[in-house]
């Protein structure tokens, strides 16, 4: 067996997994983590999808040379700058209080078996 | 008339130079870490002990491989904006590591992927799977790594012929044999830090003095590759190289989907979120390394389309040969900016941007070596064949005896790869770990339900279906441009499996589970949740 069992009966792992605060720091990261996720890739697909689809479109004058393709590609590099510093935000707030609030409940209960070179 | 290859005689000395300072350097950052290597946390995770701005350098030092500093500089002067849809889906893809990836990984694991996808399943037989499809995904960017040195470093230094290829592969593959076996991750990590460094600093250069040509007018500089081009406008808008026909827009949506998915699956990017103390350095390591790579991506729109005016397909044309790959666009591009094809400042750019490029190449294949040599350690020799019995001290050396076994296997195959493709290969890679890999990691992090026969036959039918469709597409047969083109064995028609396998490889994960009598076990999914979110318990 690889990964060592947390020194505690399952039950209190159990016990955690089912406390309100768990439930809460769950739904915290859940509901941000997949919605956001299935957001972006459909927003690359729309990208790829009108790349191979409307060629025409994407060729619109914008100013200059830069045309609506190019405008588009810089923006999805613009969104994953933003979702990524938004999600660095709100795991700030949202997740880290939460996590470290729960581990420090319970890690005297919980002894975390530390590597002996760590 | 091959401008490259008359200043390449004279520059070679001073590229070899550098070269030269880059290898030692990186063997005495080696050797250095290596001493302080003691326990198996030291040889495979670097002691846990680098922080986020210095995991996020060695991320992307692993990422941006050749394939993406030559390649997509190469694709762009070629193709114009097609070649910009590469870079696009390999950043994209970081946002799925950041938000469901790496910090449940850096909680929940020790050493490998497998680490987390046997945590509640039953261990020999995913650890089996994991350990197979990370030494398959691994071979796969080594040989397309290793590949693509070889036939670098014959233009970059003008010399021809195949003695010359194959003592590169040779010499390649023994740094890093050594860089691994001796330096384990800590030293590897060392070697991505100083390559990611040099390469961000060249393509920084580089990018300054191409915008300095054109008044630092962006518009003036895309003019200036769609007249240069000859094929106006149309070099800046997409479908050049994918709009051909329906075939290869499928291809590269199929492509697109790999990228977008695979890297999150890919081992050796996994294996480094244990290099940090915790999860929340983890997700600070991805968020320099988006950072980092999303920089790095805008400066080879500038280097594509700067080797796109100031090059053109016509000095490619003279050093590559007909169907040039653009390989040599930046290392050309380099020349052209230091003042030209047989002036010093040409001379020594091209030669400083050569030995950035030998860099490039020479830490990815480290990194690769490594992540697989552990999972073949760690995984399938201590776990699945020693059933856990075996001490840290047996498990690291049968590790370094890995590398060593595994980078011969990549020399040899190298060797007679030389007509593959490099991006066919790399795709391949990228196929394999979203097919494989992402679907299985995904359901043991998420799904309640998932059994060992549901990891288990997500990770085979995702390893098997993207590397048997491959086999019957054109890569291999049936075109000019296949590796065997006298023969027609093909019947899938797109290069990129991406679009077939990976929801084979997640339907095969959730019918292997439904269809087992096998009922998960609550008390240790609860235990991985809770690990997973929390920290608590993490190694």
């Amino acid at each position: 067996m690889d990964s060592p069992p947390i020194a505690t009966s399952p039950t209190e792992v159990q016990l955690i997994d089912e406390s309100e605060e768990f439930r809460t720091l769950r739904r915290s990261f859940r509901s941000f983590a997949f919605p956001v996720t299935i957001g972006f890739v459909l927003w690359y697909l729309l990208y790829v999808l009108l790349s191979c689809y409307a060629p025409g479109l994407m060729g619109t004058k914008v100013i200059g040379h830069v045309n609506l393709a190019l405008v588009l590609g810089l923006l999805q590099f613009a969104t994953t700058f933003a979702i990524a510093a938004w999600y660095a935000r709100y795991a700030d707030r949202r997740i880290d209080p939460v996590a470290t609030a729960i581990r420090e409940a319970h890690g005297a209960v919980v002894h975390a078996p530390r590597e002996s070179a760590e | 008339m091959t401008l490259l290859a008359s200043s390449a005689t004279e520059h070679r000395g001073l590229t070899m130079t550098l070269f030269g300072v880059f290898v030692l350097a990186t063997l005495v950052i080696t050797v250095w870490a290596g001493r302080q290597n003691r326990s198996a946390a030291d040889f495979y995770a670097g002691g846990r002990g680098f922080t986020g701005f210095q995991n996020g350098l060695a991320i992307s030092g692993d990422y941006m491989s050749a394939a993406s500093f030559l390649g997509i500089a190469g694709l762009i002067a070629l193709n114009g904006y097609d070649g910009f849809l590469y870079s696009i889906g390999f950043l994209v893809a970081w946002l799925v590591a950041l938000l469901l990836i790496a910090e449940p990984l850096r909680n929940s694991g020790r050493f490998t992927m497998a680490d987390v996808l046997a945590f509640r399943m039953r261990q020999r037989p995913v650890r089996t799977a994991a350990g197979v499809s990370t030494i398959v995904v691994s071979i796969f960017y080594l040989l397309a790594q290793m590949v693509g040195a070889g036939a670098l470093v014959a233009l970059l230094l003008g010399v021809t012929g195949d003695g010359a290829k194959r003592w590169t592969i040779l010499a390649v593959g023994a740094l890093m044999i050594i860089y691994v076996v001796i330096g384990g991750m800590k030293g590897t990590t060392w070697v991505q830090i100083v390559k990611a460094v040099l390469l961000i600093v060249g393509a920084a250069l580089m990018t300054v003095l191409v915008l300095a040509k054109y008044h630092f007018n962006p518009s003036e500089l895309l003019g200036a590759a769609a007249s240069a081009s000859g094929k106006g406008t149309a070099f800046l808008e997409p479908g050049l190289k994918y709009g051909a026909t329906d075939t290869s827009k499928l291809d590269f949506i199929s492509l697109g989907i790999a990228l977008v998915l695979g890297t999150a699956g890919l081992p050796h990017i996994l294996v480094r979120f244990y290099t940090v103390p915790t999860a929340k350095t983890a997700r600070k390591s991805v968020l320099w390394a988006i950072g980092i790579i999303g920089v790095f991506y805008l400066m080879t729109l500038a280097l594509g389309f700067g080797a796109a005016a100031l090059v053109g397909r016509s000095g490619m044309v003279a050093v590559e040969g007909k169907t040039p790959s653009g390989n040599t666009a930046a290392p050309l591009l380099a020349e052209q900016l230091g003042g030209g094809a047989g002036s010093t400042g040409g001379a020594i750019m091209l030669a400083v941007i050569s030995a950035v490029a030998f860099a490039t190449i020479l830490a990815v294949v480290a990194g690769l070596t490594l992540a697989s040599s552990a999972s073949f350690a760690h995984d399938l020799y201590a776990n699945v064949i020693r059933r856990g019995k075996v001490s840290e001290k047996e498990e690291v050396l049968s590790a370094k005896w890995a590398a060593v076994a595994i980078g011969a296997v990549s020399i040899v195959l190298s060797l007679y790869a030389g007509k593959l493709s490099t991006a066919a290969l790399v795709a391949l890679a990228f196929a394999v770990a979203a097919s494989a890999n992402l679907p299985t990691l995904l359901y043991s992090l998420f799904w309640k339900r998932f059994t060992t026969a549901g990891a288990v036959s997500s990770v085979y039918a995702g390893l098997i279906s993207s590397v048997v469709l491959v086999i019957f597409s054109p890569v291999l047969s049936g075109t000019p441009k296949s590796l065997f083109p006298d023969v027609d064995f093909h019947w899938f028609p797109l290069e990129n499996p991406g679009l077939v396998s990976i929801p084979i490889g997640f339907l095969a994960g959730w019918l292997g589970t439904l269809l087992s009598p096998e009922r998960p076990d609550p008390a240790k999914y609860a235990e991985l949740e809770v690990r997973s979110l929390t920290g608590l318990g993490a190694h």
